[in-house]
């Protein structure tokens, strides 16, 4: 049966075809999707984890206990897993472990560009990389199998081109396997001590999957043109194919460890070979070090940003990528920016009054470091903030704070905290609590009481956690109420000790929210147009032909924010209600 | 001598602000290509969709079809939601191509206060030798009961232009609209079916 799936759904197809038990992750684009669709299906248990780490040693628990099972993170998620994942190799597994590393060249939804195929290599992990969702939906089944074939935990990077297209996908049914048995070995499960035994174990290993890889049918040449040679692999197979259908091709979907041999014949024979690949030169490094020199890559396909057909097309037969008509036209950008009636808007308004320092995060809430509120100056990785603040205090510098959401400060949030508590800060968090990891699509998380399967949770308590830790500020504040968020945002950075403020109140797009009655505020005859107003920076507010201010009843929220900062009292609640109609 | 493919492939881009259900549409364009037995491919870039961005929806049709991405001068059709989406996206057009545009302006957030929204967009896309058909989508959507339908609206022009079976559309609405939704939806798409002609 042929279905329209993306390379998410397809991942998540195979992945319960292949009989998976158990999956665990933490939100991220462009994966997100994948654990979201595999936990439709009933015969797999499946949730959002903390963190990526927390996923990670889940699966691996339940792989080495006997079932299959996967996680699904995005690539930077990898690095918050990378501990375990350096080190589960030498133990291999037991049933079938496969993690899905999602990138994003293009940095399109995320802080950096990182090729993770160098952590395949780095940890001594196989590594499958299909080009559309069919191979998503073959290559996982497939990577099960290698994982239990070899013992060995086994990585499946895809690209957000990868993630994000649909095309028509051969799916199958589900094959049940049966629970392996676990045995209590230390020398093999307990690592740290018995790390100089494994590791030759591990060498050996490599050079199987060597020897697999160049037999591998994912693998595979397509002879045409004797003049013209092409090693690529992921989405770039697929641009190649476009711009030059009659090339031969060595199309790789094992790209950890290569077909040497195989890869060897291959170039030999032609007089030139071009390797296709988005980002780094990953392949083109090893190949090179095989000896091969007629090779052409990183010279004509940058690894600077996701490639195009267009980009592929230019290395390739050297054609012009044609431009956009920004030079004869202002194409104004159109940036990302909060919702109507966003929580996060009365914080950074309140912060830009108060012109502190502000070190970020990650989330929605990163809108607010861009104008006009630009109130968060330092972002760098999830958890970040609350320790960079810190390093601020030690190096002197007076009134800064941290800023971080509810979904962040449960993942990576809670030591820093910890810390500050520890080593005496006198710093400020707010902790922007809107029930739910907005940024990613609104996935549950351990304070929203809900789980990925929708089932009822126990709702972490952020305030008594802050305060168990030891902070001995802890307010929680409605952000929407701009005069109490700024009292009390004085309030934490006069405290001398630690302090925690929690700006809650749920975000308008959530399950639950999204289709809540909201009553549009109007502007009256009252309004001189003074301007105040729009401060607030919403965009269902603006000026008027007439210079007052007006407000788009369609797309007000009903916050009020704008009507606490007018001076005559010319925003006014309207007398229609009716459900919010998105932002 | 190696050549580039001159493609049969049908390449239709859609383009808009998140929220306007460029998606929904692209994806439904998608699945009448399926019912018509092609070969398709749908990529789309929605990472800031949720928080009025920009995004752009390519949708491929054709006997195979190996990128999901088209080449800059060789979409057939682009479908805007809003003008400056469909100068932002013109390039992608082969020359005389069409461009099906709702005639709406929605301001973006602007970084920079001094630049302003190109109004002349549409003479500026016409001088270029585009077909321009500039349909009230949104003012037809909002006169049938519901804003959200001027997505349906404006594929139902695409529709026009784009030699699918009418029946796969009827049978893929029916599948993919809620049925409470799917009444308003059909006298959309019938009215812009109506306007292309
Ligand atoms: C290590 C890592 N994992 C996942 C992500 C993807 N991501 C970006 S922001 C975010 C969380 C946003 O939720 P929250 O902190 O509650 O803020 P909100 O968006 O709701 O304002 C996630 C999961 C990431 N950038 N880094
Ligand atoms: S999705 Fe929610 S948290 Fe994100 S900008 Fe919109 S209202 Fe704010
Ligand atoms: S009440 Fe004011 S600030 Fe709030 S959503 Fe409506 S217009 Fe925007």
């Amino acid at each position: 049966m042929k279905r329209l799936l993306s390379g998410n759904e397809a991942m998540a197809w195979g992945a319960w075809e292949a009989g998976v038990v158990f999956a665990a992750g933490y939100p991220g684009t462009p994966a997100t999707e994948i654990l979201e669709n595999i936990a439709r299906r009933k015969e797999v248990d499946a949730h959002w984890a903390a963190n990526e780490k927390v996923a990670f040693e889940e699966v691996m628990g339940a792989a080495i206990g006997g079932v299959r099972a996967l996680v699904a993170v995005k690539h930077v998620g990898l690095n918050v897993a990378a501990d375990s994942f350096m080190v589960f190799p030498y133990a291999g597994t037991n049933a079938g472990f496969v993690v899905i590393s999602s990138d994003d060249p293009g940095a399109y939804s995320s802080q950096n560009e990182q090729d993770n195929r160098y952590f395949a290599k780095f940890g001594k992990v196989p590594l499958l990389e299909p080009s559309d969702a069919q191979e998503c939906h073959d290559l996982i089944v497939k990577a099960f199998d290698i994982s239990e074939q070899f013992k060995t935990p086994v990585m499946l990077r895809t690209t957000m081109r990868i993630n994000h297209t649909k095309c028509l996908v051969e799916v199958g049914e589900r094959q049940e396997r049966e629970k392996k048995q676990y045995h209590r070995d230390p020398t093999k499960w307990s690592v740290p001590n018995y790390c100089r035994s494994l590791r030759p174990i591990l060498e050996e290993k490599q050079h199987e999957l060597a020897a697999y890889s160049e037999s591998f049918e994912g693998n595979f040449v397509e002879l045409n043109s004797d003049e013209v040679g092409i090693i690529t692999s992921g989405i770039c197979y697929c641009y190649a194919k476009e711009a030059m259908p009659d090339a031969s091709f060595f199309k790789l979907g094992m790209t950890y460890p290569l077909p040497k041999q195989k890869i060897i014949d291959f170039c030999e024979r032609f007089e030139k070979v071009y390797i296709v690949e988005e980002g780094e030169p990953f392949l083109e490094e090893q190949i090179r070090a095989f000896g091969v020199t007629n090779v052409v890559g990183k010279e004509l396909f940058t690894n600077v940003l996701d490639l195009s057909p267009d980009l592929v097309a230019k290395g390739l037969l050297g054609t012009e990528v044609k431009g956009d008509f920004s030079k004869e036209i202002g194409i104004l950008t159109r940036p990302p920016q909060l919702c109507v009636g966003c929580s996060h808007r009365g914080v950074f308004f309140t912060l830009r009054k108060l012109d502190v320092l502000a070190t970020g995060d990650i989330g929605c809430y990163s809108l607010g470091s861009q104008p006009p509120f630009s109130a968060q100056h330092t972002i760098f990785c999830m958890g970040a903030g609350i320790a960079n603040a810190f390093g601020f205090e030690k190096a002197g510098t007076k009134d800064v704070v941290s800023l971080i959401g509810d979904s962040t400060f449960i993942h990576a949030g809670i030591p820093p905290l910890i810390d500050m508590v520890y080593n005496k800060s006198k710093g400020t968090v707010i902790i922007l609590d809107n029930d739910t990891t907005g940024m990613t699509g609104h996935q549950e998380h351990p304070s929203s009481g809900r789980t990925l399967k929708g089932e009822e949770a126990k709702e972490l308590n952020i305030e008594q956690l802050c305060k168990v830790i030891g902070v001995e500020y802890v307010k929680q504040v409605d952000p929407y109420n701009l005069d109490e968020t700024e009292k009390t945002i004085r309030e934490a950075m006069a405290f001398p000790g630690a302090a925690v403020v929690i700006a809650k109140r749920p975000c308008l797009l959530m399950r639950g929210e999204r289709n809540k009655k909201r009553i549009p505020y109007v502007v009256n005859d009252e309004c001189v147009g003074c301007g105040v107003c729009y401060q607030i920076d919403c965009p269902a507010l603006s000026e008027g032909p007439d210079g007052l201010a007006v407000i788009d009843a369609i797309s007000c929220a009903g916050c009020g924010m704008c009507a606490s900062l007018c001076p005559t009292r010319a925003i006014v609640l309207s007398a229609s209600d009716r459900g919010l109609k998105g932002c | 001598m190696l050549t580039q493919m001159s493609s049969e492939t049908k390449n239709v881009l859609f383009a808009g602000v998140g929220g306007q259900g460029a998606m929904l549409a692209s994806e439904i364009l998608a699945l009448v290509a399926v019912e018509a037995g092609y070969d398709i491919k749908q990529t789309e870039v929605h990472g800031a969709a949720q928080r009025g961005g920009a995004v752009a929806s390519h949708v491929r049709y054709g006997e195979r079809v190996h990128s999901p991405v088209i080449r800059r001068g060789e979409a057939d059709l682009l479908v805007a939601f809003e003008k400056l989406e469909a100068l932002r996206y013109a390039h992608y057009l082969r020359d005389g191509a069409h461009i099906v545009v709702n005639d709406e302006e929605v301001e973006p957030a602007k970084l920079d206060k001094s630049r302003l929204y190109p109004r002349e967009g549409v003479d500026f896309l016409k001088s270029k030798g585009f077909k321009v058909i500039v349909v009230p989508a949104t003012k037809k959507a909002i006169e049938l009961g519901n804003h959200r339908v001027a997505s349906t609206v404006l594929l139902g022009v695409a529709s026009g232009l784009l030699n699918l079976k009418q029946e796969s559309w009827e049978k893929v609405l029916e599948k993919r609209i809620l049925p409470h939704l799917l009444d308003i939806n059909r006298r959309a798409f019938a009215l812009g079916l109506e306007l292309a002609k």
